[in-house]
């Protein structure tokens, strides 16, 4: 047990994130900045700051252009991710049943109902902080949301980068506008929640302001992890699958600022998108 | 037998003689007597008749009953109140003119002054007018009729005073030097123009001097007149359009002297002995005016073939100096339908009024210097228009402070138009120019009906070039010839603004198009701009589909019109100009779609309403919990570092835990 780093005394870390899953987050926030950003542009045309961002970006056909190379990259993560899941279960010869049901997986389950329960008493002061696991029930919403998100805006917007295909294929062309209406709200749905709903929960609310960086560096301080997901702590206590990553080399400081400096920006990025959405809405959007 | 054949002959002849002068003596014996007298109305009449100058009269061969033919010799006395002799028997023609004429009518009405055949002509004394002593001899004619028409006399007090010296500036006209001082018989005379015996007022359409007939009067003389004047006036005018071109009359004033025109009367010389020292100056309401002109100058323009008397027509012998109070020039001499022009133009109704800011002729063509328009530095040059018109018209300048607020700034808009770069950074000399809109001489304000830019004359205006737009245009849904409505219908400048007009494949004539269409079609552009090509259009993007795109730019024709772009028959290929896939489906998409009509698009309208309620829900719901997990996290915190700061001031305190 001497390699066992829980025994010995200095910082401990727990490997949260994989480097693949790492990697295709980082292809997430790119693509996704990348089409929130030209996205908005053309549904609040009418706006000036979006029509002055256009041009800043050299107009309709650039940001037409980033928009469908952004919309390759999602389609990409999107089947990388698949892929990972299909790879990661045969390797390790875990059942459907386990892989559905078990510690760490994201499907919800009655638990998390109970831990949503739980939380509202908490957040109303009659209750303890619930012990949470691997996954929070909000971050099982927001894994779905983008398995929902990517399914419908990409479908939508399939229709809308090639209507004559689709179109000879025998689909109306009311149904273009239904597909325009569509993508363009599903896609405010999708921005609107990431740049407030998730980020505060992963990034602003007050245990983690201003910004949780484990989604770069993948490694959480076992402390930590000790206090925020109690039970995915205990679990690695006792399950070595989950032992393994445990680890005492620190992120390197290089990272930890490539991390910071990235995730400020992407946060900035963010926040400034759900600004002028706001203001178009209230300003401009009829 | 030969002797008898001319004894024959002589009686024959002698015969009537005889007994004409027979008859006639039987007249004689009385009327010969120079005491014969009568007394009618009171009045002492002479009924002398010289037999001698009877027999020398024309009318000598006939016999006096001829003429007074309701006299019976064998009534003596005769009866009284005899007719007067008519002398329609024979002159037919000469009477029935004479009767419509001006004298004859005053005569019917009884004015003591209009003359009748005798007056002219006498009574038993009547000459030949071939015969040099006759009064109605051509060289005796202006006499004649002076008797009455000059000044002075009971006639001339009827007239105006222009008139009252026809005679005397007859005498001094070409005419009349021809005829009094060179003895040229076939020089015009009164009754060269005037005519012998139809007189009538220049004002009524038969007259010999009225507008329409004085060509044809004075061509009976000046044959070849037409090939002088082609220099002055262009031929095609005389042939084609006469009632265009200026009537003699209008530079050759009848009666007056013409021969100033000509050089040896007033040589240039002659003018340019003071006109050309250059501190030669008058004074006119206390203003100081240069008389100088600058001969050299005035040579190389366009009028270098006319004197200076041509223009400058006021001057005469009569004044001292020659030019005193002559007068401004008059430009509709040679000028008239410009003039005529300009007179209808704002411009010349202000000058009329007196406007210090309104142009006159020289204004813009100068005086002296005046050059030919197709002369490249001329003022009036094609690419020189339009900083002619700038002059007044370009924001600042004299015009400018007084016209509306839309229109300042035209010079500025004019340059950067599309004809304003085509005429002044391309020399393209067919480029419309100022006057090419608004005419050279006729400007008038758009509101006014007759202007070239009245609303309903644009379209025509814009025509004289763009001949193949119009035509499309005339048979579009917006040509008032196909659309019978009280609606505003658009000519060419609702989207073509008329300043700063575009070329249609740039940027800003793309995005305007829309703004265009849209006054007038509101709603439908207001849906268009919810869907993807209005959408994108906002972000300036030039390729996305505008108005006419779809709708035709000028033919634009109803979708029920089988013609029509976007008529079932057609709106495929349509779509296919940027859409080569296009497809009968495809072009079901809803170009002016909205999803806040219910009734039209349902699909549309419960999709919308469904997301939004998605979004809506999904936000409260989160939202909330956001707002519950705030506070309670902030209070956990400060909980925390409370109890971290008890630690660290009790070391061997127990480590806290929730």
């Amino acid at each position: 047990m001497e390699n066992n780093p829980l025994n010995k005394p200095n910082k401990l870390y727990y490997e949260r994130f994989d480097a693949y899953s790492r990697f295709l987050h980082l292809l997430v926030i790119i693509s996704f900045l990348s089409l929130a950003i030209t996205g908005m542009i053309i549904k609040f045309s009418d706006s000036s700051v979006f029509k002055t961002l256009s041009d800043l970006m050299g107009g309709y056909e650039v940001t037409g252009s980033i928009h469908r190379f952004a919309a390759i990259i999602t389609f990409l993560y999107f089947f990388l991710h698949i892929s990972y899941l299909i790879n990661k279960r045969k390797k390790r010869k875990t059942s459907f049943k386990e892989m559905l049901k078990g510690e760490s997986s994201l499907i919800p389950n009655k638990r998390d109902w109970e831990e949503f329960k739980a939380t509202l008493k908490w957040f109303l002061g009659k209750g303890p902080r619930p012990v949470y696991g691997r996954w929070t029930y909000w971050e099982k919403f927001d894994y779905f949301a983008v398995f929902w998100g990517v399914a419908i805006i990409g479908a939508s917007g399939l229709i809308l980068w090639f209507p004559e295909f689709f179109t000879n294929l025998g689909i109306p062309g009311e149904i273009i506008n239904i597909a325009t209406i569509i993508h363009s709200d599903e896609a405010l749905l999708a921005v609107g929640f990431i740049f407030t709903i998730h980020f505060f929960n992963t990034h602003f609310r007050p245990d983690k302001f201003p910004m949780d960086t484990v989604i770069f560096t993948g490694k959480v301080e076992l402390e930590e992890l000790k206090e925020d997901r109690a039970r995915e702590y205990e679990l690695l206590q006792t399950d070595d699958k989950y032992k393994e990553r445990v680890t005492d080399i620190a992120p390197s400081p290089a990272l930890e600022r490539a991390a910071r400096i990235f995730g400020f920006t992407a946060l900035t990025i963010g926040l400034l998108i759900i600004i002028l959405i706001i203001y178009s809405m209230i300003f401009v959007y009829q | 037998m030969r002797k008898i054949n001319f004894l024959i002959a002589f009686l024959l002849i002698s015969i009537p003689c005889y007994s004409q002068s027979e008859e006639n003596q039987l007249c004689f014996d009385c009327h010969s007597d120079n005491t014969l007298t009568t007394e009618r109305n009171g009045k002492t009449i002479p009924l002398f008749v010289n037999e001698k100058t009877f027999n020398n009269s024309i009318h000598s061969k006939i016999k006096c009953l001829d003429c007074h033919d309701d006299i019976n010799p064998d009534e003596i006395p005769h009866p009284e109140n005899l007719k007067k002799v008519n002398c329609s028997k024979c002159h037919e023609t000469a009477v029935t003119h004479y009767e419509r004429s001006l004298h004859g009518e005053a005569y019917r009405k009884g004015k003591y002054l209009a003359p009748s055949c005798e007056t002219c002509h006498g009574k038993h004394d009547i000459l030949s007018s071939k015969n040099s002593k006759s009064r109605t001899y051509v060289m005796n004619i202006p006499a004649l009729c002076g008797k009455c028409h000059k000044e002075g006399t009971q006639v001339s007090k009827l007239s105006t005073v222009y008139e009252r010296q026809a005679l005397d500036d007859y005498s001094e006209s070409i005419h009349g030097e021809g005829l009094f001082k060179r003895g040229l018989i076939v020089t015009a005379v009164c009754t060269s123009c005037h005519t012998s015996h139809d007189i009538l007022p220049h004002e009524n359409p038969l007259s010999s001097i009225n507008k329409k007939n004085i060509a044809t009067t004075c061509t009976q003389c000046h044959r070849q007149i037409e090939q002088v004047h082609t220099k002055v006036i262009s031929g095609r005018l005389w042939e084609k359009e006469p009632h265009k071109i200026p009537i003699c009359i209008d530079c050759h004033q009848p009666h007056k002297i013409r021969r100033v025109f000509y050089a040896e009367s007033f040589p240039d010389e002659m003018c340019m002995k003071c006109h050309g020292q250059k501190d030669l100056t008058k004074v006119v309401n206390g203003k100081t005016l240069p008389l100088y002109v600058d001969y050299d100058q005035f040579k190389k323009s366009v009028h270098t073939d006319n004197s200076c008397f041509k223009c400058h027509t006021n001057v005469s012998f009569s004044n001292n100096p020659v030019c005193l109070n002559s007068g401004k020039v008059d430009c509709s001499i040679c000028h008239q339908t410009q003039n005529e022009d300009y007179q209808i133009s704002i411009h010349g109704v202000e000058h009329a009024k007196g406007n210090v800011n309104a142009p006159y002729c020289t204004s813009c063509h100068d005086t002296h210097n005046m050059q030919s328009k197709n002369s490249i530095p001329s003022p009036t040059f094609s690419r020189n228009v339009p900083e002619l018109c700038a002059k007044c018209h370009r924001t600042g300048k004299n015009i400018a402070v007084s016209i509306d607020e839309s229109n300042k700034g035209i010079i500025t808009e004019y340059t950067e138009s599309i004809h304003g770069k085509g005429l002044l950074q391309s020399g393209l000399l067919v480029t419309a120019t100022c006057v090419d809109c608004h005419s050279s001489h006729r400007e008038l304000p758009k509101s006014d009906q007759r202007s070239t830019v009245y609303k309903a004359n644009i379209a025509t205006t814009c025509a004289q070039c763009h001949l193949g737009v119009y035509e499309e245009f005339k048979k579009s849904i917006h040509s008032p010839e196909v659309s019978n409505t009280d609606k505003k219908l658009p000519v060419c400048n609702d989207c073509h603004f008329s300043h700063e007009i575009n070329r249609t494949d740039q940027s800003d004539f793309r995005q305007q198009i829309l703004n265009q269409c849209g006054k007038c079609h509101e709603e439908v552009t207001k849906t268009y701009f919810e869907t993807f090509h209005g959408k994108v259009s906002k972000l300036g993007e030039q390729g996305a589909a505008k108005c006419s795109d779809c709708h035709g730019s000028h033919m634009i024709l109803p979708t029920t019109n089988i013609e029509s772009k976007l008529s079932r028959a057609n709106i495929v290929e349509t779509c296919k100009s940027c859409h080569p896939n296009s497809n009968r489906k495809f072009v079901g998409y809803l170009t002016h779609a909205t999803h806040h009509n219910r009734e039209k698009y349902p699909y549309l309208f419960y999709t919308f309403w469904f997301m939004t309620i998605l979004l809506a829900s999904t936000f409260l719901f989160f939202g909330t919990h956001t707002l519950l997990w705030l506070p309670r996290a902030l209070r956990e915190k400060r909980l925390k570092k409370k109890v971290n700061q008890e630690n660290k001031a009790e070391p061997n305190g127990e480590q806290s835990t929730e």
